[in-house]
């Protein structure tokens, strides 16, 4: 049994702690603009320029946002053109382990739910990349439960460095780790690290994650610094819409991913935006509500105030909103996804981790998005 | 007219470069038959060189392909992917883009003066995206640069001239071929570089987010050919107040010695 202690705020034994951590200037100014009351006109004004200040981003998140998303998207759609022309960009996670430690009440994988657990091992790895790689595709992100002891980085490492035969882009969608740990990852070969926050509110963050690693809400917090200080080239960002309020974490996921940017001007930046989903064991889960229209309002949010950034779209959704939303605001699409553990290759493996949304196989995505307009990038990254 | 151009030992007669990172594959040899390209952009971390779907399947025969260093964040990450470019089969040209700044995608003068001196040294026709610097342009000449590549406005803006003063110097001053990359919004814009002594323009998200894609392409070769044609014409002068009569107001004087 993990050490624990009774504050979210807490570090366990081992964590590296930031001493200048971006924690407190976001937090402030998520809290300060979201006490703020936008109108249409803060809307309008916002729509007007090039580069948005924080409130504008905050005023295109609020409810006076939201009354005016037919002009939003429309901003959005012609930044998302002006810097991607019609590139829509491809991927596929792979899910190497669904073994947890934490006890997040609303993850399929928490440590207490009664689920097929399993993790691969480097034959299964080879044959899942494999089969994956047969698709077309060259970029993958490589997902774990977080476990170290199941998976520690010594295991992602040598995932990371299969991966590299088979695929030239290799992403981690793992635990937060160290800087040593992140460096260690980075000369395995991955080379872009997403983390969820899941919700910058703190209280709520407490009270959703009550055991392990993750209950650390500060460790997880400066994950993303930690790894371009580890030499990974790009971070992602998300909150898991739907857990808090969603604009206010919409707002602190923008603003993270903004400070992150300006103290490391080099970093590439990308966002996910996931709404909350259903999940094996989670009936009980009380969640805010997030409508289709939210969730395009957040995106194309995202996309005016940050738009240089990478932005998936989620397989939670489902396959008419993605393919519409891929030609607004997102740039990336995954394709022939499956969050259980082995069943790329088999059909017979560990249990999902959320429902999705979006079955279709890569060909079938290839061709929703050519009907969009868009022109499919397997990969537009070079490792030297 | 022959008015041709030179960079390292080709000659264009085109002075239109097309990027090719936005739009279509497919629609890339239209876009070069109607813009009239001899030139074409070609990312390297963008082509497939093992897949089914490559860029160069594309390339029309005849056109020069120049590979770029996209991606690159240092001199050395640029010299490495040039390198690999020329193994792969894709010539000598490289046109050098070092940025360490995701947001803007501003290029690093003293990055890209560094890999000019080590692959122009190798042999390579090296073609750097700058930031408009005198002192950087007159380093990259000296490094061995065959042209200077200065940006008109933030990459991918569509907001023109805004750098025109010191584009005005660059020209001015510079003895190799001075090509205006970046920010060139509308064929417009490309007429006024041209018109100013350009000897080349540089687009590609200008013609990758029209309406039609091919017929932008061709606006921007007849709005090149319009700025050069003024420019090699020698543009009347501009009064910045007052105006000046095509027939002299003390045209009556008559011409009796003192």
């Amino acid at each position: 049994m993990l050490k624990q202690s009774d504050s979210c705020m807490a570090y366990d034994e081992g964590m590296d702690i930031l001493a200048d951590s971006l924690r407190p200037d976001v937090l402030h100014l998520a809290n300060t603009l979201t006490e703020r009351d936008y109108t249409v006109e803060d809307v309008a004004a916002a729509l007007t320029k090039d580069m948005l200040s924080p409130a504008d981003f905050a005023a295109l998140l609020s409810p006076a946002g939201a009354a005016r998303l037919e002009m939003i998207a429309t901003a959005a759609r012609a930044v998302r053109h002006r810097y991607f022309g019609n590139s829509a960009y491809l991927f596929t996670p792979l899910y190497l382990s669904n073994y947890c430690e934490n006890h997040c009440v609303y993850c399929g994988f928490h440590r207490y739910h009664r689920i097929r657990r399993m993790k691969l091992d480097r034959a299964r790895m080879a044959a899942e990349m494999a089969a994956i790689a047969a698709t077309g595709l060259e970029e993958i992100l490589l997902l774990t439960g977080e476990s170290r002891g199941q998976s520690d980085p010594e295991y992602i490492g040598a995932a990371c460095r299969l991966a590299t035969k088979y695929f030239k882009m290799v992403g981690l969608e793992v635990y937060p780790m160290n800087v040593d740990e992140y460096a260690y990852l980075h000369d395995c070969g991955a080379d872009y690290v997403t983390v969820f926050q899941e919700t910058y509110h703190l209280a709520t963050y407490g009270r959703l994650h009550l055991a392990g690693h993750k209950r650390s809400f500060p460790y997880r917090f400066d994950a993303q610094e930690r790894a371009v200080r580890g030499g990974m080239r790009g971070v992602g960002f998300a909150a898991l819409l739907g857990l808090s309020d969603f604009r206010r974490d919409a707002l602190a996921t923008g603003l993270h991913a903004h400070l992150l940017q300006r103290r490391y001007p080099h970093a590439e930046i990308a966002l996910s935006c996931p709404r909350l989903r259903p999940v094996k064991n989670g009936d009980a889960i009380q969640t805010q509500d997030v409508r289709e229209r939210d969730l395009l309002q957040v995106m194309c949010a995202y996309r005016l105030f940050l738009p240089f950034a990478q932005m998936t779209i989620s397989t939670r959704e489902r396959s008419g909103f993605r393919d519409r939303v891929m030609d607004i605001a997102a740039t990336k699409i995954s394709a022939g996804v499956s969050t259980g553990i082995g069943t790329h290759a088999a059909t017979e493996g560990g249990d999902e981790q959320f429902d999705i949304a979006d079955r279709r196989d890569v060909a079938t995505v290839c061709e929703a998005m050519r009907l969009q307009g868009l022109q499919v990038v397997t990969n537009d990254y070079i490792r030297v | 007219m022959n008015d041709t151009w030179r960079l390292g030992t080709h000659t264009f007669c085109s002075r239109l470069i097309l990027g090719s990172g936005k739009f279509d594959l497919g629609l890339i040899r239209a876009a070069v038959r109607d813009g009239g390209a001899e030139m074409v952009t070609l990312a390297l971390r963008r082509a497939n060189t093992d897949g089914t779907e490559n860029i160069l399947d594309y390339m029309p025969a005849g056109v020069t392909l120049l590979p770029n260093t996209s991606g690159a964040r240092n001199a050395e990450e640029a010299v490495r992917i040039a390198r690999l470019a020329r193994a792969l089969g894709c010539g000598d040209f490289i046109k050098i883009e070092i940025m360490r700044d995701a947001r803007y995608l501003l290029p690093d003068n003293a990055e890209t003066v560094r890999a000019t001196e080590i692959l122009a040294a190798e042999g390579f026709v090296v073609m750097p995206y700058m930031y408009p610097d005198l002192y950087a342009a007159r380093d990259l000449v000296s490094a061995g640069a065959a042209c200077i590549m200065p940006l008109g406005a933030p990459i991918g803006s569509n907001r023109g001239l805004e750098t025109k003063a010191f584009l005005r110097i660059l020209i001015d001053e510079s003895d190799v071929p001075v090509i205006v990359d970046a920010g060139i919004g509308r064929p417009s814009h490309a007429c006024e570089a041209m018109e100013m002594g350009a000897a080349a323009i540089m687009c590609n998200t200008a013609i990758a987010t029209a309406s039609d894609i091919p017929m932008m392409a061709a606006a921007f070769r007849d709005a090149v050919a319009a700025g050069r044609a003024a420019y090699l014409a020698g543009p009347g002068r501009v009064l910045t107040a007052g105006a000046a009569a095509s027939s002299p107001l003390t045209g009556f004087l008559s011409d009796e010695e003192a």
